[in-house]
């Protein structure tokens, strides 16, 4: 950073800019500066206004009041192609790309130049060799983008942004899917970026990014502005604490393991999806009671067809699944009966009826109980049954009748969770458990999962967020491709696992790295 | 964050709303009828006092809201279920073959109070057997329901004319293709006569116990869909699948069976004009009532109350738009299919016309 506050004039400046939806405030009162030339991060838990604040700067919304300027000049903002002339690029969280269309065309994509290509494309496919050239962004421009990794179409988007000249890049959840190593290619981009000049804006929730990446940090909570303070003069604590507005455990505190006889026995496992694609390949694993087994991965290397074959929603081609030394059922009701509970990684598509009242989705699955009536439904056997949970896990608003999806996040997964963990169950299987959950929650869950193994339950983790998976799993095995590519301990370094992860298994061979495969290193 | 949905106070959504938008619909088609040089008042006149001015009218409208309960419901149920069924015509019609089977082979053993129930078993059993077909071919093996229906809708029709003209036709001196008349013992009673010693006059309108059925119908469907387990099975499966399959729903099973119970429903309309009405089979006898249905159950938002309510303005809207075609000759019956068709454009496809304006003013106050 070599700018002085108010030297010159910022990159961008929101000046007490507010926003509300009906009756809710979603940002009031915003003042921020971000200076040319720097890396700010914003942080905040769901709901914060973040994600508005930036809908704001690129034109999606409207603000109801307030000041916002681009190098020191007022503007307004009224859409995308009105951001993008300012010189404002996004990308976004999920990406906005055209899957059967080539790296060239979806750079092409809103700015053609014409009613015939082939002009257009000439300056785009010029323009990509250049910015490879200065920045680094290699990217194939003929390479269909459902061919390339998740890393690589996130070069995309940025290419996108650059090739229309964006001076200030909102980046916006970047690295939700990346790998630590893809995570960090990033982050010497973006640096890269910094160098020339150019301003970053990145809107995350992961405290570690923050601190590793950016010049200054702003921390956004309920709809306003908390405060900015300078990255290197602040710790994650800090920043928690301002986020949440309490002192926040980040660390989650576990004694020992005592893992007892096994629970769940995986054997020889493969699965082919529709399409005949092997998506499981002699998978083995075994799950003692007492114990946390986290299944590290980057998304989509097999985790979850391995968690939905093991709650009989997908049927394996070949290979068993034992419970308690019994084969297990096909079927998802026998198996809840067998005391197998099954936290959905996506509780939006999977884990709630969003329509439903919050009532009746407290018996999803649970719903042939005769606890919940006879020939009728007994709505308030379902009432009562929808408090307890409720109360259990602290959900609000403790509104059984309102709709799921008027609740938020966290309340939604604590919904998902007591509806599941309040039945006893003797196996957990449990997907994405904090994945869009605000860091007070994540603590609450944290801690049911720590105290549900200290109870003598097996425990199968899957979590997409590496530090989770430490964090909470006393045995760490990794996927990659549909194998499992390593057992390690949680305590392992970020570095090896992350390597593993990336299907790189030639560091150092742990305990029960047995079916190792050759990487592409 | 996304933008959060402002939620409206009860009678603004279920009332206000769906009254503008009514609302809308008969000021455009006000505006159709003075392009062509009539008085739209007048028109609107005629319209209502044709349809619920006098006995007679009344009993007209409810006659044809009898149809549209049924087929209503039955496109309802299976929207809760995620399955838009476009077979409702067809299943009618063979629910009508069902209905005369029992007639025809009963009227001369029966009177109408024991013929009545077997009757109702047998237009559900047909119609449902004709939704069956589409069912199990869309649950187990993925055809798309819309499709399939639609075809069944022109298989029932080829097959019925044949069966009318070449099987049942009883022959000598019938000059419309249908089956005789049922012996008239086994006919129930109509509502004007049922009705005529309390006073109540309903002139010679064709409105029968059917009508009873189908309230009995909709109060049922009622308890299904929200007191029973099958019913929030189907109703999981119609707001998520995978939640569906994930809470252990035979996901296969539960749309036959929604299907099944659609075409029961949609057979069972054919009581009202076979057995209550025209005491015969007849080519072509539901008339549309299957398409209407689908208007119905979008318009009444797939509730029961709603299919009932929104079953009675389209009664309305057929009875009185007879009435003025007789009485307007300038006015064809297009017209009134111009109207109606207003009707579903305003209250079905841009239902959220006024939604956001309406928000704006009620939002705040509901907070």
């Amino acid at each position: 950073m070599n700018l002085e506050n108010g030297a010159r004039p910022a990159a961008i400046e929101l000046i007490g800019v507010s926003k509300s939806f009906g009756p809710v405030k979603a940002n009031s009162d915003i003042h921020l500066r971000v200076d040319k030339g720097t890396i700010h991060g914003i942080v905040g838990e769901n709901g914060a206004g973040k994600s508005t604040l930036m809908s704001i700067l690129y034109g999606f919304y409207q603000a109801d009041s307030g000041e916002i300027r681009i190098n020191g000049r007022p503007v307004e903002i009224r859409d995308s192609q009105e951001a993008i002339r300012l010189g404002i690029g996004m990308v976004h969280q999920h990406f906005m790309l055209v899957e059967n269309f080539t790296v060239l065309e979806n750079v092409l994509l809103g700015a053609e130049g014409g009613a015939l290509l082939g002009k257009g494309k000439a300056e785009a496919r010029a323009k990509l060799a250049a910015l490879a050239r200065e920045h680094g962004l290699e990217v194939d421009p003929d390479a269909l983008i459902s061919d390339l990794p998740v890393g690589a179409q996130q070069r995309v988007e940025i290419l996108k942004a650059l090739t229309r000249g964006a001076e200030i890049l909102i980046l916006d959840e970047p690295t939700g899917v990346l790998t630590p190593d893809e995570a960090d290619q990033l982050f010497e981009v973006l640096k890269q970026l910094r160098a020339e000049g150019k301003t970053v804006l990145i809107i995350t929730h992961k405290l570690r990014e923050i601190m590793a990446i950016t010049d200054s940090v702003s921390v956004m909570r309920q709809g306003k502005m908390v405060g900015t303070l300078r990255t290197a003069e602040t710790s994650p604590d800090q920043l928690a604490e301002m986020m949440v507005g309490r002192r926040v455990l980040l660390k989650v505190e576990k004694g020992p393991a005592n893992p007892g006889l096994p629970a769940l026995t995986v054997e020889n496992l493969t699965l082919r999806d529709g399409a005949g694609v092997e998506r499981l390949k002699n998978v083995s694993l075994t799950l003692r009671r007492g114990e946390i087994v986290g299944i590290a991965g980057v998304a989509g290397n097999g985790q979850s067809e391995l968690l939905e074959a093991i709650a009989g929603l997908r049927k394996p081609s070949s290979g068993r699944i034992l419970l308690d030394g019994a084969p297990i059922p096909h079927d998802p009701r026998a198996l809840r009966e067998l005391r197998l509970a099954h936290i959905p990684e996506d509780r939006h598509k999977m884990g709630l009826v969003l329509k439903f009242e919050t009532r009746e989705n407290s018996i999803l699955g649970y719903h042939l109980d005769h606890r919940y009536g006879g020939a009728l439904l007994n709505n308030s056997a379902i009432e009562a049954e929808c408090q307890s949970q409720m109360e259990a896990y602290d959900v609000r608003p403790p509104n059984s009748r309102l709709k799921t999806a008027n609740f938020s996040g966290g309340n939604q997964q604590k919904i998902v969770l007591a509806r599941e963990f309040e039945r006893g169950p003797h196996v957990l299987l449990i997907g994405q458990p904090t994945r869009g959950v605000d860091i007070g929650a994540i603590e609450f869950i944290h801690r049911r999962i720590i105290e549900m193994r200290d109870a003598g339950k097996a425990i199968l983790l899957v979590s997409v967020e590496l530090d989770e998976i430490r964090a909470l799993s006393d045995r760490v095995l990794v996927m990659f491709d549909g194998r499992i590519v390593g057992e390690r301990p949680p305590e392992t370094d970020e570095r090896e696992l992350g390597l593993l992860m990336a299907g790189v298994t030639g560091a150092g061979a742990g305990p029960g790295a047995g079916t190792s495969e050759r990487g592409a290193a | 964050m996304s933008q959060p949905a402002a939620k409206l106070p009860f009678w603004v959504d279920f009332g206000l709303i769906p009254l503008l938008n009514l609302v809308a619909a008969f000021a455009v088609a006000g505006l159709v009828v003075a392009v062509i040089g009539e008085n739209p008042l007048d028109v609107a006149r005629i319209i209502i006092y044709g349809a619920f001015g006098y006995g007679e009218g009344v009993g007209f409208t409810l006659f044809y809201a009898t149809n549209f309960i049924f087929t209503g419901l039955a496109v309802a149920v299976a929207f809760h279920a995620g399955l838009f069924n476009i077979g409702g015509e067809g299943q009618a019609y063979i629910g009508g073959l069902g209905v005369a089977l029992v007639a025809l082979g009963l009227d001369p053993y029966l009177p109408w109070w024991l013929l009545a129930p077997l009757a109702v078993i047998g237009a559900a059993l047909f119609g449902a057997l004709w939704a069956y077909i589409p069912a199990v071919l869309q649950a187990k093996r993925g055809s798309h329901i819309v499709i399939t229906t639609i075809m069944f809708n022109f298989i029932a029709a080829s097959l019925m004319a044949y069966l009318l003209v070449d099987v049942l036709n009883p022959g000598a001196g019938s000059m419309s293709p249908g089956t005789r008349f049922f012996n008239a013992e086994a006919v129930p009673p109509r509502l004007s006569e049922i009705l005529a010693p309390f006073g109540v006059d309903l002139g010679g309108s064709p409105a029968n116990l059917s009508l009873i059925v189908a309230l009995l119908a909709a109060l049922g469907l009622w308890l299904l869909l929200w007191r029973t387990r099958l019913g929030y099975e189907i109703r999981a499966l119609g707001h998520n699948a995978s939640a569906a399959a994930y809470a252990g729903v035979p996901i296969a099973r539960v749309i036959v069976i929604a299907m099944l119970i659609s075409g029961a429903l949609a057979g069972m309309m054919a009581l009202n004009p076979v057995l209550g009405d025209q005491g015969r089979l007849l080519l072509e006898f539901p008339g549309g009532a299957g398409f209407v249905g689908i208007a119905v159950a979008l318009m009444g938002r797939s509730h029961p109350l709603g299919v009932i309510l929104a079953a009675l303005l389209f009664g309305m809207l057929y009875q009185g738009g007879s009435e003025l075609a007789f009485e307007k000759p300038s006015i064809s019956r297009d017209m009134l299919i111009l109207i109606q068709g207003l009707v579903i454009l305003f209250s079905g496809a841009l239902e959220n016309l006024f939604r956001p304006a309406v928000a704006r003013i009620f939002a705040p106050r509901a907070a």
